[in-house]
């Protein structure tokens, strides 16, 4: 029998990952894509959280964080683009103009 | 059947995303990135949570993945040219870090904090009424508010993202 603690504990492990990814990679996008990766597992724990306790307000939550993430994702793309276009490079080692 | 299904889905999911930070071409993460996602859509089937499940697919895993893959080949990152690292030491304090952060997330988990009121949508009950019937309902009636404030980011985001690719920033 699937509990919700089964659920939870893969949502805790993929965002774990997620949190992993953004600290030892460099290309910007994959930081990125490790950011999507974060965001999924706490909807995943969102829906697991609303099938056990017979809510529908977990998935109206996954909604409205899904609409957050695309437009996030179209956001930070287009200012990556911005970036490659200035600086020719992706890699975050590179950026930091706004360091003194 | 069920247990099964999930422990497979939860294996390949976590391999995937395991091979998504350790891989170094940028397309092949993204691929497996798609692979999770699918996975974790399965999941969603199973939590009967259908109309999640297959926005999952259309939006993310059609739509932000296929951005994501379109930007990666127009920006043609050079996958041979080795990648400056300042930081090469960071790696290993990382991962003990995120191993630490899973353990702490564990230990929350095993307390009983997440015991949570019980509502009314039993399965029975999304069952009679119909899942993406029930997900419309409350969209336009409880959660109006939230789901107009969707529309307005929504439209924020596209004339950022025009304004930001247009010219020279």
């Amino acid at each position: 029998m699937i509990t919700l603690t089964h659920y939870l504990v893969l949502s805790a492990i993929l965002f774990s990952i997620g949190v992993v990814g953004v600290l030892i990679r460099r290309n910007a996008i994959v930081i990125f894509m490790c950011i999507e990766l974060m965001l999924n597992a706490v909807n995943l724990s969102f829906v697991a959280f609303a099938h056990y306790l017979h809510s529908m307000e977990g998935q109206m939550f996954v909604f409205f964080s899904m609409t957050v993430a695309a437009a996030e994702a179209t956001v930070g793309l287009a200012i990556i683009i911005a970036i490659f276009r200035n600086k020719e490079t992706v890699n975050v080692d590179d950026m930091n103009i706004m360091k003194w | 059947m069920e247990p099964y299904l999930f422990y497979v889905m939860a294996a390949t999911s976590v391999v995937a995303a395991l091979y998504l930070i350790f891989e170094k071409n940028p397309v092949f993460c993204a691929l497996y990135l798609v692979f999770s996602f699918i996975n974790i859509a399965v999941l969603y089937v199973l939590l009967e949570a259908q109309f999640i499940a297959a926005v999952q697919v259309i939006v993310y895993t059609g739509a932000i993945m296929v951005l994501f893959l379109f930007v990666i080949m127009l920006l043609m990152v050079d996958v041979k040219k080795k990648q400056k690292d300042d930081l090469p030491f960071q790696r290993i304090p990382a991962m003990v870090m995120g191993f630490v952060l899973l353990v702490v997330m564990g230990l929350a988990i095993k307390s009983k904090l997440f015991q949570g009121r019980e509502g009314e949508y039993t399965s029975a009950k999304v069952e009679s009424i119909g899942h993406t019937q029930l997900i419309g309902k409350l969209l336009f009636t409880d959660y109006l508010l939230p789901f107009e404030m969707t529309s307005i980011l929504l439209f924020v985001a596209v004339i950022g993202a025009i304004i930001l690719a247009k010219r020279k920033v």
